[in-house]
């Protein structure tokens, strides 16, 4: 049994910012993390980030990753890694690492499971060769593989266009990229680095069927109307090695679910959600949740999620007094402010404060 | 921003004619400038930190970069500074009959000095031949190199890369 005062599942880029805050404060914290080395998802982020000059924007997604690790080793903060989180019983944590299960008993527990890969399904979506766009974007960046060299992606928000990009920087084609909406879903300026070098981009498309024995060797694409009916007669077929499925994430609740925590569904972040309240703290006590579990968002917004739970879960187990909480938390909850600002950002704030508000009300009918 | 750029990803010279980031053509006329692209309300503002001569502002982190025409003496500090690749230098007076385009660039191999290159427009159309004239490589640029091509004054409004050069394995 290891006893610490925060057990954070998942050390993405939200529970770095957790551990790093808590532990900075004096809490005891020990990281979880399935994988072998933590940093989640952005040691594959090549890409310069946006945001603000006075935080990470124009700093490369791995540098910020990297950034992180230093802070992690900065602080005493243990890491249990290789190791799968199974269980949960009260505050009693099970991990599983190479067949050993580990007990962990926490007072606090920080939820940043991040979220999986959406797939929608079509005529021979099973054949191999077809997989998720953030998959592709860890064998290229990552491993160094190169999924196929005529390549289709599916769905043009941000993951699909940034993976594209990379895509072509790996020296793989991208024959089209089909977007069932009328419009694209990410940034305009991604979308333009795609176009100057000559890749479709075709809104109101879909796909139709994807062909092959052993492995995926053509698809054909169809225009929809704006009822999602195919429009017979505009197919088109490429030969392609690799379709890639960049069609959203949806939030790993699975063992927030097993605390308790009330969630609701909410399509603007992927799905069904942990109901939290403005420290992260879900409907049940001691639990908080950060990062994609919390709603799928970006690594920015994720890091600081991440940040505010630390401090929080901290503050109540009285490491840090009230008000200097209150001053870190404020910092942190202006500049989520920001990243959750403007035509593509506005939108998640509102969601954000109806999670917040239904969470306040739960506890207070409870009490 | 109007339909046609959100559904093509391909901005027209109106869409950019009202985005504050672009220069007027008097300006471009009387030398080297900035000319920013950006058009969306993103959280987002780089560009200004990356200005030595405080030529951008970006009203607001959402707020769309607003160039000084005044102030911005077209050195091309912004252009690998924008993560949105959006930046681009025009220098219209490169020669008699040339205006030099500058542009970021991050795919290998890079072109070299004096290559012969296809010249694309924003929708990857080659447009016209260019020349290259700088490739830029810097610490601070991270990976993001900028290169410059004279084209045809004619192009000056419609060439924003290079086609990608093969041979790279």
């Amino acid at each position: 049994m290891i006893a610490t005062d925060i057990a954070v599942i998942g050390g993405g880029p939200a529970g770095l910012g957790a551990a790093i805050e808590a532990s900075k404060l004096g809490a005891k914290v020990i990281i979880v993390d399935e994988n072998k080395d933590i940093g989640g998802q952005l040691f594959k982020q090549t890409h310069k980030f946006f945001g603000s000059y006075k935080h990470y924007a124009g700093v490369r997604g791995f540098e910020i990753g990297e950034r992180l690790l230093k802070d992690v080793e900065k602080e005493d903060i243990k890491l249990q890694l290789n190791s799968t989180a199974f269980e949960l019983f009260g505050n009693e944590l099970g991990v599983i690492e190479n067949s050993n299960i580990e007990w962990i008993k926490a007072k606090k527990v920080i939820f940043s499971c991040g979220a999986s890969e959406k797939v929608i399904h079509f005529p021979g979506w099973t054949l191999p060769g077809i997989m998720g766009a953030g998959g592709a974007q860890t064998l290229i960046n990552v491993h160094r593989v190169l999924p196929g060299k005529k390549c289709l992606m599916i769905g043009s928000g941000n993951v699909g266009l940034v993976v594209s990009y990379q895509l072509l920087q790996a020296g793989a084609d991208v024959v089209a990229l089909v977007e069932a909406l009328p419009k694209i879903g990410g940034y305009g300026v991604h979308a333009s680095k795609l176009r100057r070098f000559g890749v479709p981009i075709l809104t109101s498309h879909t796909i139709k069927e994807a062909y092959g024995y052993d492995k995926v060797e053509s698809a054909t694409i169809v225009s929809i109307d704006r009822n999602w009916k195919p429009i017979p007669g505009t197919e088109k077929t490429y030969d392609v090695d690799v379709i890639c499925l960049a069609v959203g994430l949806k939030p790993n609740i699975e063992l927030p679910l097993m605390a308790g925590c009330e969630t609701t569904y909410v399509s603007l972040f992927g799905g069904r959600v942990p109901l939290h309240d403005e420290n992260m703290e879900t409907t049940a006590e001691g639990f908080y949740v950060a990062g994609d579990t919390a709603g799928v968002e970006e690594a920015d917004t994720a890091i600081d999620e991440g940040r505010l739970s630390g401090i929080a879960a901290t503050e109540a187990l009285g490491y840090v007094s009230v008000d200097e909480a209150n001053n870190l938390k404020t910092e942190i909850r202006e500049r989520l402010e920001g990243l959750r600002s403007g035509t593509f950002g506005e939108h998640r704030m509102v969601a954000k404060q109806q999670l917040i508000q239904k969470a306040n009300y739960l506890r207070g009918k409870r009490s | 921003m109007n339909k046609g750029y959100e559904a093509t990803g391909v901005l027209s010279v109106e869409d950019l004619g009202k985005a504050p980031g672009f220069p007027s053509e008097e300006r471009m006329k009387k030398g080297p400038v900035a000319v920013i692209e950006c058009v969306q309300d993103i959280p987002c503002n780089p560009c200004v930190a990356a200005c030595p001569f405080g030529a951008i502002n970006v009203e607001t982190l959402i707020g769309l970069p607003e160039l000084d025409e005044e102030k911005c003496i077209g050195c091309g500090s912004c252009i690998a500074h924008c993560p949105g690749l959006a930046i681009f230098l025009v220098d219209y007076n490169h020669s008699e009959t040339h205006a030099l385009i500058s542009f970021a660039y991050e795919f290998l191999p890079l072109p070299k000095v004096g290559d012969i290159v296809d010249a694309t427009d924003r929708s990857g159309r080659v447009v016209t031949k260019g020349k290259v004239i700088r490739v830029l490589e810097k610490k601070d640029f991270d990976h993001t190199a900028v290169i410059s091509i004279a084209v045809l004054k004619e192009y000056v409004h419609d060439v924003r890369g290079i086609a990608f050069l093969k041979g790279g394995e």
